[in-house]
């Protein structure tokens, strides 16, 4: 055996603690979970915002006038919102990147794979579709956001309000099913990933370990229980 | 009982690998499954054939050196039973059996059922001890270790290091194993002074070997002493804390 060092390895003091965490898989897993615990921060912010659709029209287009006035005048307008999207852009790249980086070496992991029909005890169905459940989200916030922040694809006319907007797609059935179908499979990707998050950050603790998939599924069922009804209030006319 | 059993048979480490069919014909339902293997074989070497080559040794469920994936499941159908200790009794008259080696890119397959499961060695090389002088025997309880402490370290001691979490993971991940033999240290008051060092360097050559950790239990469920996956979030939070202190040192 070679002489020990009773301090960790010496490292260059240059590079940085969190570049030093992400070169192993373990530290993308941290990356994996914050930029979770952002998304989740952010769909859950997102959701009961929405909720001021079931107010009136007035109402959604103060909040969402509001939004773009976060801040102001300390920020300039818009400021602050821009600046909450480019985290969000950021937390999304360093999500996809670093999820797309594990799987790559989990595939190496496994050159052959098993030739009979695995039977699986404890790994559930959100746990080994999460890459699925995640491209299908990543897909519909490309269309969601096209619908309603940029307007290319929404049937509603020009100059029309945000609420108009929302209305006019969810009219259209079809919209309102990929809306229904993307919540769903983000619904799975929740279940699974708001648990595991707490593996993956090092939260372990016996007192509040039963708490963590409780946590998952009241998470999961109140923000897709809240988007859900959206279109569907659109579509029986609650909303119009 | 009478059996079909498709047994995956490789000559060596490059050689391509087949399944083949066997009839296991009067298997008594005390026989354990190596005994029910140890059946065939002698079967075939009666008719001039090669046995089936599969590991094992203490056949007593203490030794982790058995460990076959049955029917899709790591050491079989029964909870926290490793290989020896599955019983025929499990499956009924007529069953047929789908039996494969452990597979994962630090697992080669060295023939048949066989694999190389040296990368858990290389793992173990990296930090899995504590240095201590050399010496008479420190007194007994020189060191006082709180009961809860001490059960903690003995649940991630139980790791008979069989391999069977790096088989059952989808990703082919070690983190099971790893984080029990880092554990069972880090919990200790005699594992603290090398421990972000051990942490640093068994996780380091953990992830040369085998995948990453996507959290789904499989290992958990397979394991044949129950080892929970607790540690590997243990594993992870000393993980954080030795990367910010290396770097503080360096």
């Amino acid at each position: 055996m070679t002489t020990m060092q009773t301090t960790a390895p010496a490292r260059s003091s240059r590079t940085p603690f969190l570049v030093e965490l992400y070169r192993s898989a373990l530290g993308k897993k941290y990356v994996m979970a914050i930029t979770g615990l952002i998304f989740m921060g952010y769909v859950l912010a997102h959701m009961l915002g929405n909720l001021k659709l079931y107010q009136g029209a007035e109402e959604f287009n103060t909040y969402a006038d509001f939004l773009r006035r976060l801040l102001y005048p300390i920020m300039p307008e818009s400021a602050t919102l821009n600046l909450m999207r480019v985290v969000l852009v950021i937390a999304l790249v360093l999500h996809v990147v670093a999820a797309a980086q594990l799987t790559a070496m989990n595939r190496k992991a496994r050159p052959e794979r098993y030739r009979s029909k695995r039977d699986f005890v404890a790994a559930d169905f959100a746990a080994r579709t999460m890459r699925w459940t995640g491209v299908i989200v990543l897909l519909f916030v490309i269309y969601h956001l096209a619908d309603f922040t940029w307007g290319w694809v929404n049937p509603a006319p020009e100059g029309a309000s945000i609420y108009e907007r929302v209305v006019a797609s969810f009219q259209v059935p079809a919209i309102s099913a990929f809306y229904l179908v993307a919540n769903l499979a983000l619904g799975v990707h929740l279940y699974h990933g708001v648990w595991s998050l707490f593996q993956s950050m090092g939260w372990v603790s016996r007192r509040f370990n039963h708490w963590r998939r409780m946590l998952a599924v009241g998470f999961t069922v109140v923000v897709i229980g809240g988007n859900l009804s959206f279109p569907i209030a659109v579509l029986t006319g609650i909303i119009d | 009982m009478n059996l079909t059993l498709r047994v995956w048979r490789q000559a060596g480490p490059d050689a391509p690998g087949r399944f083949e069919t066997y009839e296991a014909k009067g298997i008594s339902e005390d026989s354990s499954f190596l005994e029910m293997l140890d059946t065939v074989n002698e079967e075939l070497v009666a008719e001039g054939e090669e046995p089936i080559e599969f590991m094992h040794d203490c056949r007593e469920g203490i030794c982790g050196t058995c460990g076959l994936m049955i029917n899709g499941r790591a050491h079989g159908p029964e909870l926290g039973t490793a290989t020896c200790q599955l019983h025929m009794r499990t499956y009924s008259d007529g069953d047929e059996l789908v039996i494969e080696p452990f597979r994962a890119a630090g697992f080669p397959i060295i023939k048949d059922l066989v694999v190389g499961r040296s990368a858990f060695d290389r793992i173990i090389e990296a930090g899995g001890y504590v240095t201590v002088d050399t010496g008479s025997a420190p007194d007994a309880n020189l060191t006082p270790v709180p009961k809860e402490t001490a059960d903690l370290a003995m649940d991630a001691a139980a790791c008979i290091g069989c391999g069977a979490c790096v088989a059952a993971c989808p990703n082919g991940a070690a983190q099971l194993f790893t984080s029990a033999k880092i554990s069972q240290l880090n919990v200790l008051p005699q594992g603290q002074p090398e421990r972000y060092q051990r942490t640093l360097g068994m996780v380091e050559v953990m992830e040369e070997h085998f995948g990453s950790c996507t959290n789904m239990g499989e290992c958990e469920a397979a394991c044949p002493k129950g080892i929970s996956i607790d540690f590997i979030a243990m594993m992870n939070k000393d993980y954080r804390k030795a990367t910010f202190a290396g770097r503080k040192a360096g």
